[in-house]
């Protein structure tokens, strides 16, 4: 099971263990890991689960078309910038450690 | 319009007629194109021909694919003569949609919504002490059309005084006689407005440029982003988009803060719930946003011949997104037509659109009407609708016109 850290825009850490199949997003949502709003519910159409891949063991999905319309859209994006529903947990993947931003819209 | 329409063909009926919103009948012609033809051939109607897609998946669907289905010439299913087409980013495709977009997206970036909620909490808590009590009041102008105009105001840094003008052309700019079944405005009337607003903003943008405010309102961001730096000297560009933040920043707000008082009305058990635990607020917020849908649809334009769900589409072809509709589709939300305000995925609504275009002010919105609850329940023990709200005859923007009310103070 690939070990998630996710870290909130004020520092406060969760690290689970998450199924593989699943979304970052979904993970993040099971566990109640505040900073994620997932508006949309998972189809990359309304940017809310913006996320930072800090790193991760493996080599992570390229961003399409579609997610790339919605990041181009946010004023905080950075180079590691991803919309967590895109990216599911494998264990190709690995671990990842993730930085939520400080708002989602 | 209480009408019957079980036994009409569905191509006899017109399913933007704005009456059906005015009289809140529109559900059940709803439910039954989701049913029988979820994307659905219009051949006649005042707008002319369209496609109406009505299932939530399909309308997300028709959203992504921007290529396809573009969101120019216009957003609207009535097409304006071209020499009155004004362009605004929400109905342009990438890349000048994003170019103008990001040039005022920091007015809702969240340094700024800080700031906007002291300000809103006590414009709100002003508001409610102001009104009468044991006497029937119209929700609607006390409470909705006043907060959001002064929300409007301090988005533009209007002039404080005039900031009335901003709901009057709010309410204007959207009032097209072919879209309220002959109630709103003539072409030309509305165009003398649409001069009156160019002429005050082109008087602001002068008087700004310069003046080194440190703002972030919408005409110093314009004037700040060299992308959108000479906006001014492109009228129908400038005009354009201080229509869609005039409007987008006003009736929908103001619309769904008018729904919610309606909605706890007929639903007593969930008034009872909030007033009991009121950290069911934002929850109850995203309801009411998704339950009033305060703008009923969107309009794309097929670019070129294209097949969707089976139905073959051409070139030039409109296609009617109907949020409202996409709101009570069963499929994507369990009983959706009933107003839960702690339901499952309460979030995931149509209300604000999907893609590119989605709302840009949401989180702004959100957090006017949970703010406006927050006050609102600190001090009524009871808001009660005295007799029906007036609703607007008009195919686009789902909204009151009147809202009679009565509310009971705590002691």
């Amino acid at each position: 099971m690939p070990v998630i850290k996710f870290i909130e825009f004020d520092g406060t850490e969760h690290e689970v263990d998450a199924d593989t199949g699943m979304t970052l997003m979904e993970v993040a949502m099971k566990y109640d890991v505040p900073g994620i709003d997932a508006d949309c519910g998972g189809g990359a159409v309304c940017g809310t689960c913006h996320c930072f891949v800090e790193n991760s063991t493996g080599p992570l999905p390229d961003v399409d078309p579609q997610e790339e319309s919605m990041l181009g859209l946010r004023p905080d994006r950075e180079g590691n910038s991803r919309l967590s529903c895109q990216i599911h947990v494998s264990d190709s993947i690995g671990d990842m450690t993730v930085k939520l931003p400080e708002f989602q819209m | 319009m209480g009408e019957d329409l079980s036994g009409s063909s569905l191509a006899d009926i017109d399913v933007s007629d704005p009456r059906r919103f005015e009289c809140d009948t529109w559900q059940p012609l709803f439910a039954r194109l989701r049913q029988e033809s979820p994307v659905h051939y219009q051949a006649e109607s005042p707008a002319g021909p369209f496609w109406s897609i009505t299932r939530f998946n399909d309308v997300v669907d028709v959203e992504k694919n921007t290529e396809i289905f573009s969101s120019e010439p216009t957003i609207a299913i009535i097409d304006p003569p071209p020499e009155r087409r004004s362009q605004m980013f929400i109905a342009m495709d990438q890349p000048q949609h994003d170019v103008q977009r990001r040039a005022v997206q920091p007015v809702v970036a969240p340094k700024n919504l800080r700031e906007f909620e002291a300000l809103i909490r006590k414009r709100s808590g002003e508001a409610l002490d102001a009104l009468p009590e044991g006497k029937t009041f119209d929700w609607v102008e006390l409470v909705s059309r006043n907060l959001t105009t002064q929300m409007l105001a301090t988005l533009f840094d209007f002039p404080w005084e005039m900031r009335h003008k901003l709901s009057e052309w709010s309410d204007a700019v959207t009032s097209d006689e072919r879209m309220t079944a002959g109630k709103g405005l003539k072409m030309e009337e509305r165009l003398e407005v649409i001069m009156e607003i160019l002429e005050v903003f082109t008087r602001l943008w002068h008087e700004r440029i310069g003046d080194g405010v440190e703002s972030f309102d919408l005409i110093r961001l314009l004037q700040r982003d060299p992308n959108t730096a000479n906006m001014v000297g492109d009228p129908t560009n400038y005009i354009g988009n201080l229509m869609l933040l005039i409007v987008g920043g006003n009736d929908t707000t103001r619309n769904s803060m008018s729904g919610g008082v309606h909605f706890l009305h007929d639903n007593p058990d969930q008034f009872e719930r909030v007033k009991n635990d009121r950290s069911l607020i934002p929850s109850m917020v995203c309801e009411i946003i998704r339950y009033q849908t305060p703008l009923s649809h969107m309009r794309r334009t097929v670019t070129r011949d294209f097949e969707f769900r089976g139905q073959k589409m051409k070139a030039g072809d409109k296609v009617i997104l109907w949020y409202c509709s996409a709101n009570r589709d069963e499929s994507a939300i369990p009983n959706a037509d009933q107003f839960l305000i702690d339901r499952e995925s309460v979030r995931n609504h149509a209300s604000f659109g999907f893609g590119i275009h989605r709302c840009m002010g949401n989180r702004l919105a959100e957090m006017q009407l949970r703010v406006v609850w927050e006050e609102a329940l600190k001090r009524f023990s009871d808001i009660k609708l005295m007799s029906p709200p007036t609703r607007l005859c008009h195919n686009f923007v789902r909204g009151y016109s009147s809202m009679p009310v009565q509310v009971t103070r705590y002691q």
